[in-house]
C-alpha cells in the first residue's frame, strides 16, 4: 500500500515538473512563463518530498523533507515576484493578447515614480523633498 | 519500486531538457533566470527521488542546499537586473 501511494506520488510530481517545463517552453511571454514554472514545479517538489517522507518514515527524515516543502513554499513565490518585477522594469515585452497592464498608465520609467490611480490634479505633480536621492 | 525511481527520473530528465531549451533560445535575459530557476527547482526533485533510490536520508540535506542556492542567485539576478535599467536584448 506504502509502495503504491509512493510511486504515486512520484509519478505525479516528475509529471508535474514536465508540465512546468512544457508550460516555459511553449507559453508566449515572461509572466506567463512564471506562472507555469514556479507554481508546478512547486507542488512537483512537495509531492517527491512527501515520497521521500514516507519512505524513510524516520523522525529526522521526515522533519528534513518537511523542512525543504515549508522553504519551497516559502522561497517561490518571493523568487517569482522579485523576477517578475524586475522583468517588467527591464522592459521584457508583453504578450500581444495581454488584456490589461494596469502598471503601464500609472508607472513612469523613467523617474520610477508610481502613481496611485487617484490622484487629483495638485498632487499628481512630482514634490521632491529635502532628502531624496536626487 | 525500481521501475517507477526509474520513470520518474526520466520525466525529470526530459523537463530538465525542455528547461536548457528555453534557457538557450530565450529571447531576453529574465527569461533565461527563469529558466535557470526552474533547472534548480527540478534538480532538487532529482536529488530527492535518488536519496530514495540510493537509500541514503543525507542526500536531503543536499536538496536544501541546491534549493538554498537557487533561490539566492534567482534574487542575485533580479536585483543586478534591476539596477541596469532598461534594456534590448
Amino acid at each position: 500500500m506504502i509502495e503504491a501511494i509512493k510511486g504515486g506520488l512520484l509519478i505525479t510530481g516528475s509529471l508535474f515538473m514536465l508540465l512546468a517545463a512544457v508550460g516555459l517552453l511553449r507559453l508566449p511571454d515572461l509572466l506567463t512563463r512564471m506562472h507555469a514554472t514556479t507554481k508546478a514545479a512547486a507542488l512537483g517538489v512537495i509531492l517527491i518530498m512527501l515520497a521521500a517522507a514516507m519512505h524513510f518514515a524516520e523522525v529526522g527524515v521526515v522533519a528534513r523533507s518537511f523542512a525543504i516543502i515549508v522553504f519551497i513554499l516559502m522561497t517561490a513565490p518571493v523568487a517569482a515576484h522579485v523576477i517578475g518585477r524586475a522583468g517588467y522594469f527591464v522592459g521584457s515585452r508583453l504578450w500581444s493578447g495581454t488584456v490589461k497592464d494596469e502598471l503601464r498608465p500609472n508607472y513612469d520609467p523613467l523617474t520610477h515614480e508610481l502613481k496611485s490611480g487617484l490622484e487629483t490634479h495638485e498632487n499628481a505633480k512630482r514634490q521632491p523633498r529635502a532628502n531624496d536621492p536626487d | 519500486m525500481d521501475t517507477v525511481l526509474l520513470i520518474s527520473q526520466v520525466i525529470m530528465g526530459f523537463a530538465l531538457i525542455l528547461a536548457f531549451v528555453r534557457v538557450v533560445r530565450g529571447p531576453s535575459l529574465p527569461d533565461r533566470v527563469v529558466a535557470l530557476e526552474l533547472f534548480s527547482t527540478t534538480v532538487v526533485g532529482l536529488v530527492g527521488v535518488y536519496a530514495i533510490q540510493s537509500g541514503v536520508a543525507s542526500f536531503l540535506d543536499a536538496a536544501i542546499v541546491i534549493a538554498l542556492m537557487g533561490f539566492l542567485a534567482a534574487i542575485g539576478f533580479a536585483r543586478f537586473l534591476e539596477r541596469g535599467g532598461p534594456r534590448d536584448d
